[in-house]
């Protein structure tokens, strides 16, 4: 929140006793900012984290190596590689070195309070189709939650909208920047289709309630074809839209912002984050995405398990929500959506955590640890929140990985990254040494220091 | 007082009865399926050895290669060199670690999602020990996440909720097998967004109900305390009256509202009281002072790092969240240091789940104070064990792995501060209620027996869901067992 912005919400007339805190916080986000331009005004300023064990996730950990950054981007990494003159070094003997963590899905910037403060989200856009729209015009780059997430390792996220069919773009950002400029990775990263479900519909508690279960089969098939016919017309329109684009003549063509939204997805330059749990709403949307040859990856995947084997045959990735979460049905196994990463993975699905969310987005890495518990390997937890979210989005040449050229989003940690207690200590987005400092921290100082 | 009391609750057991049969057979077929195969019957002479484990005893520090021994559910011995009696059941631990059954001092879960009696803002009344379901299979998922006993709260909608209902996790028991004997009786309190009920829109035709404000909720809470100080002087001077020998001395009416709230004044119940900014939660410390007795503790109190030294002073534990913030405005405030600092001021704290699904976590959720806050293990593991049950005033009974203390265990395969660790069985007064183990073995007998039902419901489909009006033969849809929302997070109470 901008101190303006602020100032003027409810929530502040109603706290008078709590300003204090607030001006206090936001006068150490103004001081921790401004160390953060300092470095950023340096622009290509080049470090090298020394006798560190570097896990590249490109190959085996390096026991005790050199990363060495420079202009945004990693310019050298391995076990013999010399320190450039002039480059800061960050001495990181016993600590380890990872790729910095990407939450595959969430609404970072998007939402602020989640209840009660509807000034402070914009993530559900009126209509059911909005191809138009795209997560990074929303973005708020002064957000609390962002150190907040970057302190726990997490260097960027597809921040996506909600609602409706087609929801709108997911947006890859950085966490950190002044403006969404320096933070935007990729502002059309993504479609968000939640697929319509073929089950007592309604959402809400229950899935439904007995008045939308009692519906006969046959309604319910009918509204699901309506729906699936909706979104075929869009990409037919779409796909006619780019042909004129192309082909037609420029005197006739109308620009259209919504179909224009769709030609990367109709041409399969960008993927659809096809939002579905049930088993049945997932083989429905594979049969759909192949038949329109788009780029499909799996959101959410509840029951994605129970389809492991055609997700691994038609190639189609999924990103997982929380792994602490409860069973779909009373006699599914206690443990099935800890186990279910595991079991996806030793089938050869690709998978990608994600937090959906804005509340836990810090919690990633033990979403994947939990995983580990029940059977998925530690490794392919790491890559699950590193290089496997980058493949899906089409960024994996820059980022995900500790490799020479790529993006510098780097962490460096006390231990293992997926444990309760790992701490981060240094922090870089986009090769600057950014402060782990935030709203949480500075709270804590203070009031630790209460007389 | 006592005996009327005990009249009351022999009530709620007669109702939850009642509620049991309306569950829908297949899924209490399922259920009934998944019970543990050993439960109660074949415990030997009662008799059951944990040995060579790693014994966290919460209490008493850390114990390698230690064994436990359990004589009729109670802990007997522990030690390094416990022998097995004759007979007795031998379980090995070797490389595991033992820890007391976690305890989840803010639940609401076994309790057929009743937890609200929101229509009116004082509903000290109610009981949740009136709608126990023992069927709720979160109690037996909880236990697989380590979690022994649960403080079933009522809901936060109204300043002064219903009574609360400690119980253990003894699935496949019947609700009055969960209840956790002994248990101080305590009742819910909440202050705040909730009970002003800032974030729920009325339903048309509903009239929006006072409390409104803060200043409505703290009017609320002491008008009723006043009522109950006048409830009180009735029943004093009756029984004044009756000691005294008068004979024909009409008694007052009973009134079960002021009842718990008397009770609350001298001292022979508990609040628990839900509460996130510190003003709030100081104005209602202030309040109870004002009337003589003491809040047992705050829940969520997340903003408890704030007056953490009047916590301390009022003697009010706190009953916190690890990691949970900005879910709304009140919770804009939140850190995961708050444990930390309230320990550090000498507060008694706990880590709580508030969700089905936190509850089956909450070894981790604890291990987070350490990376937030630098709490030692030792502090860590308290605020899900020792702390709760400290709180919860049962400490003598459970919360550490000591002599003479019922035999709530959980054996783990790691560190249980290790997001890697799985519990590999639970016990509660010796019997394991949890064994990983046979859980897995169990399920191929539960998948073929959903298969049979399926199979016979589908049979039996075309009669039964054919509606009117429609051609016979319409297929209905699937019925999905579905009681809850897919995503995760909470209960709705928070």
């Amino acid at each position: 929140m901008s101190s303006k912005s602020a100032t003027e919400t409810p929530r502040h007339r109603e706290m008078q006793g709590n300003i204090g805190a607030r001006s206090f916080a936001l006068v150490s986000l103004l001081i921790a900012l401004l160390a953060a331009s300092l470095a950023n005004a340096q622009g290509g300023k080049t470090y090298a984290i020394t006798g560190a064990k570097i896990y590249t996730l490109a190959g085996p950990p390096i026991a005790s190596g050199t990363v060495v950054i420079k202009d945004g981007r990693i310019a050298a990494v391995g076990a013999n590689v010399s320190v450039p003159s002039g480059a800061q070094v960050i001495n990181a003997k016993g600590l380890e070195v990872y790729p910095g963590m990407f939450n595959a899905i969430s609404q970072v910037g998007l939402v602020e309070v989640g209840q009660g403060e509807p000034g402070t989200v914009d993530l559900n856009e009126l209509g059911d189709y909005n191809p138009q729209i795209a997560a990074a015009t929303a973005v708020h780059p002064a957000s609390e939650h962002i150190p907040v997430v970057r302190a726990a390792g997490i260097t960027h996220t597809v921040s996506v909208p909600g609602g409706g069919v087609m929801s709108g773009h997911g947006s890859l950002i950085h966490l950190s920047g002044w403006v969404i400029d320096e933070m935007l990775g990729k502002k059309s990263a993504v479609l968000v289709l939640n697929w319509p479900r073929l089950a007592p519909a309604g959402g809400g508690f229950g899935g439904g309630g007995f008045q939308a279960a009692r519906r006969p089969f046959s309604e319910l098939k009918q509204d699901y074809e309506r729906r699936v016919t909706e979104i075929e017309n869009w990409l037919d329109r779409a796909r006619h839209y780019a042909q004129a684009a192309e082909k037609g003549s420029k005197e006739n063509f109308t620009r259209d912002e919504k179909l224009e939204g769709l030609v990367p997805v109709v041409k399969g330059e960008e993927p659809v984050l096809v939002m579905a749990n049930d088993d049945r709403d997932i083989k429905n949307a594979i049969e759909f995405c192949e038949k329109q040859k788009l780029k499909m990856i799996l959101g959410g995947g509840r029951e994605a398990w129970k389809v492991k084997d055609l997700l691994k045959q038609k190639n189609i990735p999924v990103i997982l929500g929380r792994t602490h979460a409860l069973p779909t049905n009373d006699d599914e196994p206690y443990d099935k959506p800890y186990s279910a990463p595991g079991e996806l993975t030793a089938a050869g699905v690709k998978i990608a955590f994600g937090t959906f969310d804005i509340e836990f987005v810090r919690r990633l890495p033990n979403e994947a640890g939990q995983a580990v518990g029940y059977g998925l390997a530690h490794d392919d937890a790491l890559k699950a929140i590193t290089i496997n979210p980058a493949q899906m989005f089409g960024v994996d040449k820059e980022l995900g990985t500790i490799e020479q050229g790529k993006i510098a989003n780097i962490i460096v940690t006390n231990g293992d990254p997926l444990e309760l207690q790992t701490e981060v200590r240094y922090l870089f987005i986009k090769g600057q040494l950014t402060s782990t400092d935030n709203k949480h921290k500075q709270l804590y100082e203070k009031y630790r220091a209460r007389p | 007082m006592k005996t009327k009391s005990a009249t009351k609750s022999q009530s709620h057991r007669g109702r939850s009865m009642m509620a049991k049969t309306l569950h829908p057979f297949v899924a209490l077929a399922l259920i009934a399926s998944m019970l543990p195969e050993p439960m109660a019957a074949q415990q030997g002479a009662n008799v059951t050895l944990i040995q060579n484990g790693t014994i966290l005893t919460a209490t008493k520090g850390t114990m390698q290669k230690g064994s436990i021994l359990i004589r009729d559910g109670k802990i007997a011995e522990v030690g390094a060199n416990v022998k097995a009696p004759a007979g007795a059941t031998v379980i090995d631990a070797t490389g595991m670690y033992v820890t007391p059954g976690l305890i989840d001092c803010h639940s609401h879960i076994a309790a057929e999602g009743n937890i609200n009696e929101g229509s009116i803002a004082v509903s000290s009344m109610v009981a949740i020990a009136d709608v126990l379901d023992p069927d709720d299979i979160d109690i037996y998922r909880e236990l697989a996440g380590g979690t022994t006993t649960s403080n079933v709260l009522h809901g936060s909608a109204n300043p002064i909720g219903g009574l609360n209902q400690v119980i253990k996790h003894r699935w496949g028991k019947d609700a009055k097998g969960l209840i956790f004997e002994g248990a101080p009786p305590g009742i819910k309190f909440a202050l705040g967004e909730n009970p002003k009920r800032s974030n729920f829109t009325p339903q048309p035709g509903q009239q929006r109900r006072y409390p409104n404000t803060r200043m409505g909720v703290m009017d609320v809470i002491r008008q009723a305390f006043i009522d109950a100080r006048e409830y009180k002087k009735t029943w004093d001077s009756y029984n004044k009256r009756v000691a005294a020998g008068e004979k024909n001395v009409i008694p007052p009416r009973r009134d079960l509202k002021l009842e718990p709230l008397v009770e609350i004044l001298e001292g022979k119940r508990y609040v628990h009281s839900h509460g996130y900014r510190s003003d709030e939660l100081r104005q209602l410390l202030l309040l109870a002072e004002e009337f003589g007795f003491r809040v047992r503790t705050l829940q969520h109190v997340l903003e408890g790092y704030k007056i953490a030294k009047e916590m301390a002073k009022h003697g009010v534990g706190g009953s916190t969240f690890s990691d949970w913030w900005s879910y709304k405005n009140e919770a804009y405030d939140a850190i995961p240091y708050n444990a930390a600092i309230m320990t550090k001021y000498g507060v008694v704290v706990s880590i709580n789940s508030d969700s089905a699904e936190e509850a089956r976590h909450l070894n981790q959720e604890a291990a987070k104070t350490m990376k937030y806050g630098g709490m030692s293990e030792t502090e860590a593991l308290k605020m899900v064990t020792i702390n709760p049950a400290i709180q919860l005033g049962i400490d003598k009974r459970v919360g550490s792995i000591e002599v003479g203390k019922d035999a709530d265990l959980v054996i783990w395969d790691k560190h249980p501060l290790s997001i890697y660790a799985v519990a590999q069985k639970s016990l509660i007064d010796g019997t394991v209620y949890f064994d990983r183990k046979k859980d897995i073995e169990h399920r191929a007998e539960v998948e073929k027996e959903k298969k049979a039902l399926m199979d016979k419901e589908k049979s039996a489909a075309p009669q039964r869901q054919s509606p009117p009006g429609k051609a016979p033969g319409t297929e209905g849809a699937p019925q999905r067992e579905r009681r809850r929302p897919p995503v995760t997070n909470d209960g709705g109470a928070r």
